[in-house]
């Protein structure tokens, strides 16, 4: 069987694995943000209660394995009525994890806009929310997104682990066609090739597309 | 509701000891090969052979945009279909290995670029050889910068080795997923191994912090 002719029997399959990758990812990629700016911004928080719940989570989260979490929240969750559909419990564990390290991307960027601003939205009278939205967030986005440029190759990397929980993405639709044909080093090598064109060709320049465009906008070009 | 069953976590603890002892063999074996592996990509990089240096850059890249537990399987079926038959653990640290081999080149990297064009200029115009250069010039100013890098990749090693699991490494999660399908008991396991995870990598980050404050004081670079 040559390569070609495996991929006219198998391409389809892989195709559908491939979009269900891209689904899974951008979904994670959403909870990962908001768990990350708010926690980020509890971690910031005056409170001691709100900065140790904040704390507590990232620890935990950081702390273990995605594929451990996955797990617990597949299978323990349910035990607690918590029934949650494996395409869910899939997205929901990368997000949850992805979004710890992200808390501290936001925490650090935020600390490193420069005091000067934080005095001038005081003295401009700004009210709180206003400051953070207006003045603060939008040069702590443009500090963090080459980091997060990092991260979001980790959460599309981090989503072929939901292939264990039996979500059809592109990782299980490997394996199954290897476990059926035996041919894995074109199984697995498509895969890899997938996986990186994704990653390589497309989410990062969009990322760097992106980084480029906020920067413009808070007139850094 | 379910409750909780302390009598069930006294019956696997010495199963989930043993666990954890290989779950940090392969942590410590896997990074071994990565610290020696990350030192051949990035001395491969900095020669000044075109072909090699792209290709090596293109590996490195490739490694770091693809999942692990992709690679895990790559390494362990590859072999068969060419009659090279790897066992679970062999296939498992080759992985994880290579896969933190890349990483970690890219902290040496990190660190090497650091180090200030004078200093490089300053050891050629001494006429010190290149081993001499790397071993007392450059390495002790590259180290600082790459070991808290090093550290959180140590600490990403162990948190990974979950996915040897797939491969049948019997680590902490293959024996939790044994134990649930023998006892049908899910919560006592899983939130056992989440635990072990915790208790290891929570002091680990510590003592690594440590350790690069440490590492600075003695090589008298206190920020």
């Amino acid at each position: 069987m040559t390569y070609i002719e495996f991929l006219q029997v198998h391409g389809s399959r892989m195709a559908d694995g491939t979009v269900l990758t891209v689904v899974q990812f951008l979904l994670a990629t959403v909870v990962a943000v908001v768990v990350a700016v708010l926690f980020g911004l509890m971690r910031l928080s005056r409170n001691p209660g709100v900065r140790g719940v904040a704390t507590v989570y990232i620890e935990i989260f950081r702390g273990t394995s995605l594929l451990v979490q996955l797990f617990w929240i597949f299978f323990v969750l349910p035990l607690f009525g918590l029934n949650l559909d494996k395409f869910v419990a899939g997205f929901l564990a990368v997000g949850l994890n992805m979004g710890a390290y992200g808390a501290e991307l936001v925490r650090g960027a935020i600390r490193a806009v420069p005091r000067g601003q934080w005095e001038a939205a005081v003295a401009l009278n700004m009210t709180d929310r206003k400051r953070m939205w207006r003045v603060i967030l939008p040069q702590a986005l443009v500090i963090m997104l080459p980091p997060w440029g990092n991260l979001v190759i980790e959460i599309l990397k981090g989503t072929a682990l939901v292939a264990l929980i039996s979500v059809a993405d592109l990782m299980f639709e490997v394996r199954q066609i290897n476990i059926a044909t035996f041919l894995s080093v074109q199984a697995f090598g498509t895969a890899l090739i997938v996986y990186y064109v994704l990653a390589r060709f497309l989410v990062t320049p969009f990322m760097r597309a992106l980084e480029r465009f906020m920067s413009r906008k808070i007139g850094r070009a | 509701m379910i409750e909780w069953r302390w009598h069930l976590v006294w019956e696997l603890a010495p199963r989930f000891v043993d666990a954890a002892g290989k779950t940090l063999l392969a942590a410590g074996g896997g990074y071994s090969i990565a610290v020696v592996l990350g030192l051949v990509l990035v001395l491969a990089q900095r020669t000044r052979f075109r072909p090699l240096t792209f290709a090596v850059r293109e590996f490195v890249e490739l490694i770091r945009s693809t999942p692990l537990l992709l690679q895990v399987f790559f390494v362990f079926y590859v072999g068969p279909q060419f009659g090279l038959v790897l066992s679970p653990w062999t296939a498992g640290l080759i992985a994880i290995g290579l896969h933190y081999g890349a990483y970690l080149s890219e902290v040496y990297r990190g660190g090497i670029e650091s180090v200030p064009a004078g200093q490089w200029e300053a050891a050629k115009a001494l006429n010190l050889s290149v081993v001499r250069t790397y071993r007392r010039i450059v390495i002790p100013q590259a180290l600082p910068p790459a070991i808290s890098g090093m550290g959180n990749y140590l600490v990403g090693i162990f948190k990974d080795t979950p996915m040897l699991s797939v491969i049948g490494v019997t680590e902490l999660m293959h024996t939790a997923t044994a134990v649930g399908a023998e006892s049908y008991r899910y919560l006592e396991p899983y939130t056992m191994v989440g635990a072990i995870f915790l208790a290891i990598s929570l002091p680990a980050a510590y003592l690594i912090s440590r350790f690069e404050k440490w590492v600075r004081r003695t090589l008298g670079m206190v920020k």
